[in-house]
């Protein structure tokens, strides 16, 4: 550990004018709790979301992502002591995704020490719900998420018949789920609500491949490539992440700002530590954590 | 144990601000009266949003006052985000406001043509030069940024830090016992914590100093203490 500032003939270097790509760990919350207990040696409470939260801080996680599935009615109270118990012991940004139905839904969560708000259901219900949200906190708290699944090859080649010659099949084209991904909205295509949801003030994307999510087969690389290429706000892959050459070829091959992860993370496969190093060793600037843990 | 005051003009959530000084042994109490922040070893001045609600809401609370008259003491003051863009004279933000005027300078739109703004995400700082705000902390760490604007500081000499968003833009500045900095290092992880725990540092020396009764400024670095508070005077 270095103390004090390098010497003067240190700084003459510029950093990379490139955005740093970020890793985001994930936890599904129900009821207060992480869904699903981890394999992690030395948690003291293995359901505790806000302790798995401050271990990925402390392994270099640039940001958290805590999607709510609680069905009940009290809901709201529960993201909300979820948000404020966060902010009051883990020092990097985080979204909160589930159950925000209201400006004054995300009001609460966002006082509560949130920075941003995911929205998924609710938007699609009700697409001004997005435009309402960035107008009142700005785009940069409203991250719009989107389950997508590649739609059926009858289905699509049923549909495109008066695609030009050669154009055929060219386009894919993803099917938009809701409900967490137990209901299709009809006349929805992924690609296009990204855009449409952008265009209303989404200021990032949080993209889930239905087809991928729960394998380990890696990201849909085409899906979000064709909205990372559709869309001018950060891209966040998610859904399929089982190897560290997983999250490199998202980012160079799918264009995805961001790299989301929740199995790989949470039963410790690999530590975000590792997955930057990976995307580090693959020439992707990325947040080196090594240099400043004098903190504490 | 330096006792610090969040300046509370209901600007913004100042939670997070609060709970990473408590995380670095500070006395945390955020306030909007002046009369109770007049009290405190160091003074930080948050805040989320746009400029000249933010400019009226202070005045409207005194602090203003306050915050010149502390520096005066010799009160170290940190302004985050919106609170450092407040420090300087004037903002071009929804059609333009008078700033506190603390430090000569103006605050203009980020200018990143082909990038995004807001700039959000994390970016890395280099520190133009030493100051005991950024002990410990490498030259090009990534802090947490959010921001559209920026301050344009008129004396070279304030610029403590600077990072690239289309332009290379003055993100940090230190004119002891003034500070301020562009980024959120209450969410910047481990290099912001050490950050706040610096300013801790520096207000817990500072109080010390004035025990004997208000010298004006103390020493930070060679570099930085060659400026002045004077508004309107040359810097030195």
């Amino acid at each position: 550990m270095a103390l004090g500032a390098p010497p003067a003939d240190g700084r003459a270097e510029s950093p990379s004018p490139v955005a740093l790509k970020r890793v985001i760990p994930c936890l599904d919350i129900e009821a207060g709790r992480v869904v699903k207990g981890t394999n992690f040696v030395g948690l003291r409470d293995a359901g505790d979301p806000v302790e798995l939260a401050e271990r990925y801080d402390t392994e270099g996680a640039d940001e958290l992502v805590f999607l709510d599935i609680t069905a009940s009615h009290e809901r709201r109270e529960t993201i909300v002591e979820l948000a404020r118990r966060t902010a009051d012991n883990v020092f990097i940004p985080f979204t909160i995704g589930g159950g925000i139905r209201s400006v004054a839904d995300a009001q609460a969560v966002l006082d509560a020490g949130a920075d941003k708000v995911s929205v998924n259901t609710p938007a699609l219900a009700r697409p001004e719900l997005i435009g309402e949200l960035a107008e009142v906190f700005g785009s940069q708290c409203v991250v719009i998420a989107i389950d997508a699944k590649a739609r059926a090859a009858a289905a699509a080649a049923s549909a495109p018949c008066d695609a030009p010659p050669g154009h055929f099949g060219e386009t894919p084209e993803y099917d938009v789920y809701v409900d967490g991904g137990r209901t299709l909205v009809e006349d929805r295509e992924a690609i296009a609500w990204a855009d449409e949801a952008v265009e209303r003030g989404a200021g990032e994307v949080l993209l889930t491949s239905m087809d991928r999510d729960g394998t380990t087969d890696g990201y849909e690389l085409e899906l979000t490539r064709a909205v990372a290429d559709a869309v001018s706000v950060p891209v966040i892959a998610s859904g399929g992440a089982g190897r560290l050459s997983h999250l490199v070829d998202a980012v160079v091959d799918g264009g995805a700002d961001a790299v989301l992860a929740a199995s790989i993370f949470h039963y410790g496969t690999f530590s975000v530590a590792d997955a930057k190093r990976a995307m580090s060793e693959a020439g992707i600037a990325v947040r080196d954590t090594g240099k400043s843990r004098a903190a504490g | 144990m330096a006792r610090i005051v969040v300046l509370d003009y209901g600007m913004g959530n100042l939670r997070s601000v609060e709970k990473a000084l408590e995380r670095v042994g500070a006395e945390a109490t955020v306030t909007g009266e002046a009369e109770r922040a007049a009290e405190a070893d160091g003074l930080i001045l948050p805040g989320v949003g746009a400029f000249p609600r933010a400019v009226e809401r202070v005045r409207e609370l005194g602090l203003d006052r306050l915050i010149a008259d502390r520096l005066e003491a010799g009160t170290p003051v940190l302004g985050i985000c919106l609170g450092y863009q407040l420090i300087f004279e004037s903002s071009a933000e929804l059609g333009g406001a008078q700033g506190l005027s603390l430090l000569e300078g103006e605050v203009i739109a980020l200018h990143a043509p082909g990038l995004k703004v807001p700039h959000i995400g994390w970016e890395p700082v280099r520190w133009e030069r030493d100051s005991e705000l950024t002990d410990g902390i490498e030259g090009t760490t990534p802090f947490y940024f959010v921001h559209s604007f920026t301050p344009r500081p008129a004396e070279p000499t304030d610029v403590l830090g600077t990072a690239e968003h289309g332009e290379r833009f003055a993100c940090a500045i230190a004119r002891p016992p003034l500070y301020g900095v562009q980024f959120h290092p209450e969410k910047s992880s481990a290099a912001g914590l050490r950050l706040l725990r610096n300013f801790a540092g520096i207000c817990v020396s500072k109080s010390r100093i004035k025990g004997g009764g208000g010298r004006l400024r103390a020493p930070d670095s060679a570099s930085a203490s060659q400026g002045t508070l004077d508004r309107g005077g040359a810097p030195a």
